[in-house]
Formats: C-alpha cells, sequence, structure tokens
C-alpha cells in the first residue's frame, strides 16, 4: 500500500514535466494535460503560503482532536487542589503539563487546551456538515423545481434567517438538561443552514438552465440523476467555500454559548468552557482565560484562512 | 412458453423497423409561451413527418419555430411558461403529449435523442468525457463501469475521435469544436436510437470543420438507418445531407419538398428570397439581396399570411387569409409528390 500512493503521488509530476519537456516541438499547451477546476485548482493551493500554513495549523489540529494523547500525558481532568492552584505558566517547559500553567482547581491548562481541540473542532465540523447537507438539500430542491416548492422553501429560510442566531440557539439550547456535544450540534445547524440553502439555490437556478442539464435530460436522464450528477458537482464550488468560511464562525459560536452557560459544560473539556471558567479569576490569573482563547483565535483564523485560499483557487475570476 | 417466445427476441435488433408507417408524425402542433407581452405564438400548426433512414431538413430564420418544434419533440420545452395547446406528436404511432413523464423519458435518448448546438455548453464541465459517454450505457443499458468505458472508447472511435483511449477521461474544454461536437454526437447515438434531432449542429463549429461533422452524421445515419432531422439555418448546409425540406416561417410551415426541387424551383417567395439572398460568385460586384423587413414579433403575428409584410408578390388577400399548405403541382396538372406551398400565389411564383 505505501508504496502504491507513492506513486499516485509521483505521477501528475513526472508527466507534468514530460509534457512541459516535449511541449515546444509538438505545439502543444504545457497545460495539456486533464484539468478540471478541481486539479486547477489543487495547482493553485499548492503554491499558495496562505493555504500551507492554515493547512498544517488545521492537520495539527485534527490531530490534536482524535489523538490528544498524542501531545500531553497529563489528563485534563487531574485535579490537584493542594499542589497546583493557578500555578503560573512556566514558559521554557515544552509541552509539559505545567507549560501553560494551571487553573482554579489545579489542572493542567496544557492538558485541557489540548483536550478541548476535540469538542471544538467536533463541534465545528460537526455544524458546517449538518449545515451543509441540510442546506444544500433545500437550496437544490427549491432552485430546481422552482415554482411554489420553491417559495414556500425560501420563506421559510427567510424565516429561519430572521431568527437571531445566538439568541435562538440560547432558547433552543436552555430546553436540553443535558448538553452533550451533538445537542450542540444539532441546535446550531437546526438554525445555520439558511445562508448555504440561498447559496445551493443561486447556484442550481443557473446552472439548471444551462445547455448540458437541457441535453442530460434529452438523453434521458433522471429527475434525481439531473439533480445529484449533473447539477450539484456544478454547484459544490461555492458551497464548499462558504461552509469553510462558515467554520471557523461555529467554533466561535460555539465558545460564546459555553461561555454563556448553555453551550458544552462541564466535565466535557472544551475551549468555550475554559474560557469561561477563567473569567472567575480574570485579575489574579489572566492566563486561565487567556490560553484557551488564544487557541480558538488560531483555529478560526486557520479555517478562514483555509476557506479563503479555497475560494480564491476556486473562482478563476479572483487569479 | 419460453420455447415459443425464444426465437422472436433474437432477431429483433430494430422492431417493426419495416412497419411502413412513419417512425414519427408531428400533426398541427401549436406551442406557445406566456410572455409580459402577451402569448408569443411560437408554433402554430406544424405538421411534419420522418421515416426510418429519411432526412428532414427544419429551415428558417431565428424564431421561426423550428427549435421551439423539436424541443417540443423531446418534451424539454419549459412548461411553464411554454404551454402546448393543439397538436399530437406521434412516434411509432404512439401520441407522445399523452403519455406519462416517464414514458417519455424512456424514449429520450433510447428511442429518440438530440444533438446541440453548442457542445462546449451541452457538456458538463465537471465530468470527463468517457463519464458522460458512459452515463448513457450505465444508466440506460446497466453495464458496468468497465464495459461502459469500453463502450464509450468505442464510440468515440466511431465518431473519429483520434486517440480515443487516451483522452477518454480528458474533460469537455480540452476538446476543439469539431471534437466535441462528435461527442456530442457519440453521446446522441449511444443506445443507437431511431431518430437523432440535430438542432444547428454546426452552427457553432467553422466551416471546414462544419463539412466533416455533416459527412459524419450523414454516413452514420446511413449506417444504422436513423431518421434524422435536421434543423438549421443555413442552407449550403442542408443542400447535400437532407432528403426533404421543410421551411418554416413564424411558427408555420410556408414550404415542403425534396431538397433539390426546392433549389430549383421554390414555390413560395419567402424560399425564394432565402435563395436569392445566398451570395454568388457570378454576381460578385452586384449588391446582395436581402429579404426586406425583420421577422414578425410572435405576439403580435401580422393577419393573414405571417410573411405578407415583407412579401414583394404580397396583394389583398395575403392580408386577410391564412394560405393553406396547397399541394404543388407542374403547370400541367401533374403532381409533384412531397411538394406544398402556404402561398396563395404559388403559381405564379413556381412557374414564373
Amino acid at each position: 500500500m505505501p508504496e502504491k500512493t507513492a506513486d499516485k503521488v509521483e505521477l501528475p509530476e513526472a508527466t507534468g514535466t514530460a509534457s512541459e519537456a516535449t511541449a515546444p516541438e509538438a505545439g502543444v499547451p504545457a497545460s495539456a494535460k486533464a484539468r478540471s477546476l478541481w486539479s486547477d485548482a489543487w495547482h493553485d493551493l499548492r503554491r499558495n503560503p496562505l493555504f500551507l500554513v492554515s493547512a498544517v495549523l488545521i492537520v495539527l489540529l485534527l490531530v490534536m482532536a482524535t489523538a490528544p494523547s498524542l501531545f500531553t500525558s497529563a489528563s485534563p481532568r487531574d485535579a490537584d487542589l493542594a499542589k497546583h492552584y493557578l500555578q503560573p505558566p512556566n514558559w521554557s517547559h515544552f509541552f509539559a503539563a505545567d507549560w501553560f500553567g494551571y487553573d482554579g482547581q489545579g489542572r493542567s491548562i496544557y492538558a485541557r487546551v489540548i483536550y478541548g481541540a476535540r469538542a471544538s473542532i467536533l463541534v465545528g465540523v460537526g455544524v458546517t456538515v449538518a449545515v451543509a447537507i441540510l442546506g444544500t438539500l433545500v437550496g437544490m430542491i427549491a432552485g430546481y423545481f422552482g415554482g411554489l416548492v420553491d417559495t414556500l422553501l425560501s420563506r421559510i429560510t427567510d424565516i429561519f434567517m430572521g431568527i437571531p442566531y445566538l439568541l435562538g440557539a440560547l432558547v433552543v439550547l436552555t430546553t436540553f438538561t443535558e448538553r452533550k456535544i451533538w445537542v450542540v450540534i444539532l441546535a446550531m445547524a437546526f438554525l445555520g443552514w439558511t445562508t448555504i440553502a440561498r447559496v445551493a439555490r443561486g447556484a442550481v437556478v443557473t446552472i439548471k438552465q444551462s445547455d448540458y442539464v437541457v441535453a442530460a435530460k434529452a438523453l434521458g436522464a433522471s429527475t434525481s440523476r439531473i439533480l445529484f450528477r449533473h447539477i450539484l458537482p456544478n454547484a459544490l464550488a461555492p458551497i464548499i467555500v462558504v461552509a469553510t468560511i462558515a467554520l471557523g464562525g461555529y467554533i466561535v459560536a460555539e465558545a460564546t454559548l459555553s461561555f454563556l452557560g448553555v453551550g458544552l459544560a462541564e466535565p466535557t473539556v472544551s475551549w468555550g468552557v475554559d474560557v469561561s471558567t477563567g473569567r472567575q479569576q480574570l485579575r489574579n490569573a489572566p492566563y486561565v482565560l487567556i490560553v484557551p482563547s488564544v487557541m480558538i483565535s488560531i483555529t478560526v483564523l486557520s479555517f478562514l484562512m483555509f476557506g479563503d485560499a479555497v475560494r480564491n483557487a476556486l473562482d478563476p475570476k479572483l487569479r | 412458453m419460453t420455447i415459443i417466445d425464444k426465437p422472436a427476441d433474437v432477431p429483433a435488433p430494430r422492431p417493426d423497423a419495416d412497419s411502413g408507417g412513419p417512425l414519427l408524425e408531428v400533426r398541427d402542433l401549436h406551442v406557445e409561451f406566456r410572455t409580459r407581452d402577451g402569448v408569443a405564438k411560437a408554433v402554430n400548426g406544424v405538421n411534419y413527418t420522418v421515416s426510418a433512414g429519411e432526412t428532414l431538413a427544419v429551415l428558417g430564420e431565428s424564431g421561426s419555430g423550428k427549435s421551439v418544434t423539436a424541443q417540443a419533440i423531446m418534451g424539454i420545452l419549459d412548461m411553464p411558461p411554454g404551454r402546448i395547446p393543439k397538436g399530437e406528436i406521434l412516434f411509432r404511432g404512439e401520441d407522445m403529449l399523452k403519455m406519462s413523464e416517464d414514458e417519455r423519458r424512456k424514449i429520450r435518448g433510447r428511442k429518440i435523442a438530440m444533438i446541440f448546438q453548442d457542445a462546449l455548453s451541452s457538456l458538463n464541465p465537471v465530468l470527463s468525457v468517457g463519464y458522460q459517454l458512459g452515463e448513457m450505457f450505465r444508466v440506460h443499458l446497466g453495464l458496468s463501469k468497465k464495459e461502459a468505458k469500453a463502450r464509450s472508447i468505442e464510440l468515440m472511435d466511431q465518431v473519429k475521435i483520434p486517440a480515443a483511449a487516451a483522452r477518454v477521461g480528458d474533460y469537455p474544454h480540452q476538446f476543439s469544436g469539431g471534437m466535441r461536437q462528435r461527442i456530442m454526437i457519440a453521446m446522441a447515438l449511444a443506445l443507437e436510437p431511431d431518430l437523432i434531432i440535430a438542432d444547428e449542429p454546426t452552427t457553432a463549429l467553422d466551416v471546414t470543420v462544419q463539412a466533416q461533422v455533416m459527412d459524419l452524421l450523414a454516413e452514420l445515419q446511413r449506417e444504422y438507418n436513423m431518421g434524422l432531422i435536421l434543423i438549421t439555418h443555413d442552407l449550403g448546409v442542408v443542400a447535400d445531407v437532407a432528403d426533404k425540406i421543410a421551411v418554416m416561417y413564424a411558427g408555420r410551415i410556408v414550404e415542403t419538398a425534396p431538397v433539390h426541387e426546392l433549389y430549383k424551383r421554390p414555390s413560395h417567395p419567402y424560399t425564394q428570397g432565402l435563395l436569392d439572398s445566398i451570395p454568388r460568385l457570378d454576381q460578385k460586384g452586384q449588391e446582395l439581396y436581402a429579404i426586406k423587413g425583420l421577422p414578425p414579433n410572435l405576439t403580435r403575428i401580422p393577419s393573414g399570411c405571417a410573411f405578407n409584410p415583407r412579401c414583394p408578390k404580397a396583394q389583398d388577400i395575403c392580408r386577410t387569409e391564412i394560405p393553406a399548405l396547397h399541394p404543388v403541382t407542374e403547370q400541367d396538372g401533374t403532381e409533384l409528390p412531397g411538394r406544398g406551398s402556404a402561398c396563395h400565389f404559388w403559381k405564379e411564383t413556381i412557374h414564373g
């Protein structure tokens, strides 16, 4: 298996140089190799430092979320008030339990920050995926069928758009006594799908008039085939862009909700929860609040940069 | 039971191809569109028939209703705003307008296929050519991916795309205009339909490639013994390929004729005008003839013959009475099969 993947990685490089070498003689443009919108975008992205930095950060965060024990041997829930009550950071102890100090309950802030990545990223990614699926479905159906269906779905979208996001989530979440991660994800997705529905609808309305959709219909394609095989791949680019940019916003929203006490709650380890507890010791131990806040900022920033880079690569007009 | 069934199944690749009746018959078809300025009557009583192995060229200006007729046959009209208030479209004797959407979908692609004008925009930009060709086999015939790919390459070979096996994974924008149109043709041919409708298949191509594509289309049509409806506004394109021509104006057929007779002796002033406006080498230096005026606004078609405001032969009767499609005869009354003219003065037009 490893050898096989290595081969695959080498291949485009090899053919790329080969066609470049023969191009002047054959009179074939150097980019004669198969290039779709996506391979073009990938070509651009590989050379974009903004993308590379954000991608590395995101990969790091994802590893953190899936295998936090790789980064620390300390447990985020071990509390030793006698030894560690508000012990300040020890900046030179890289990757040690006391690197960022201890919080008011004597828990390692470094360990909590590492373990907190899972909740934040799970919520961010979960809400984004849920929102993308729901929004795309609603938008596609509204855009493709038009007429009464469109009117109905668009008005429902408007209604949901009219609900203030945080206030709405606050109301929904207070009705749950036990706030597990999936409850928070569902509550946020329930209110957040509208933007993507609009984007998807707009894209589908344009695409459904294109000749290749008419051609597919004329050659006997069924409605579902037209929708999912011919329209969806063409509508995907704007949806992905909006979704990746929104992802950062969902992480912030989760932190905000946790801070307000209606999002995730102890014993779940999350950055929002830590910011919320850090607030109480802000004056004598600001690092308890600052460290998880910085993590949130870094995460959001990397997802925003990532989304931005992807948008630039997918939109030929911005090149 | 099974033994009796078997022999009937085997030698029938093209059922009732020799049943005699026409493949497609359009009867008194009307199509209208609701617009802000009123009802636009795009097609007003079109009749034509196509048999297997026959090529019908439908000729007309933009807005004459030729493409709308084709869309109505394919069932890809946008309804609303489009509407078919009247008419029948009989495919092998069955009225397609009365069929369910599902039945019609089964005919599309399998029995009747369409080739579009602009192959670049008619091919999905994000799917490879091989995928789109293979889709025909996978969806309609349920072939596996591998078989579908092999058949796609075979098809691409058949429409004379060089290095088909190497190019099957390429995307539409990587092909030249002529090659793209060949791919479009290959897609239409994939399931060996009985009838192909080609809607201005060469308009987006340059002249040298036009000839190649037309030749290819004609060759494949002979090979498969298909019916072909060729929609065009280019008199030059049809001359070599078509068997018969129907000239359309303002949603009506104004003249029908076997192809060469139409060129020799037009029997409708509109056809005559079209033929006169072809640039000719022996008239070099002279002013080019053009039919005066503009095609009528379809929401306000002139009363009587729709062509009367532009017609050099127009009389009072032309402004009040819609001419029927008269059978055209020789001066001595001998019939000219397949000829018809919707002009009150067809005799004067054809016989000088």
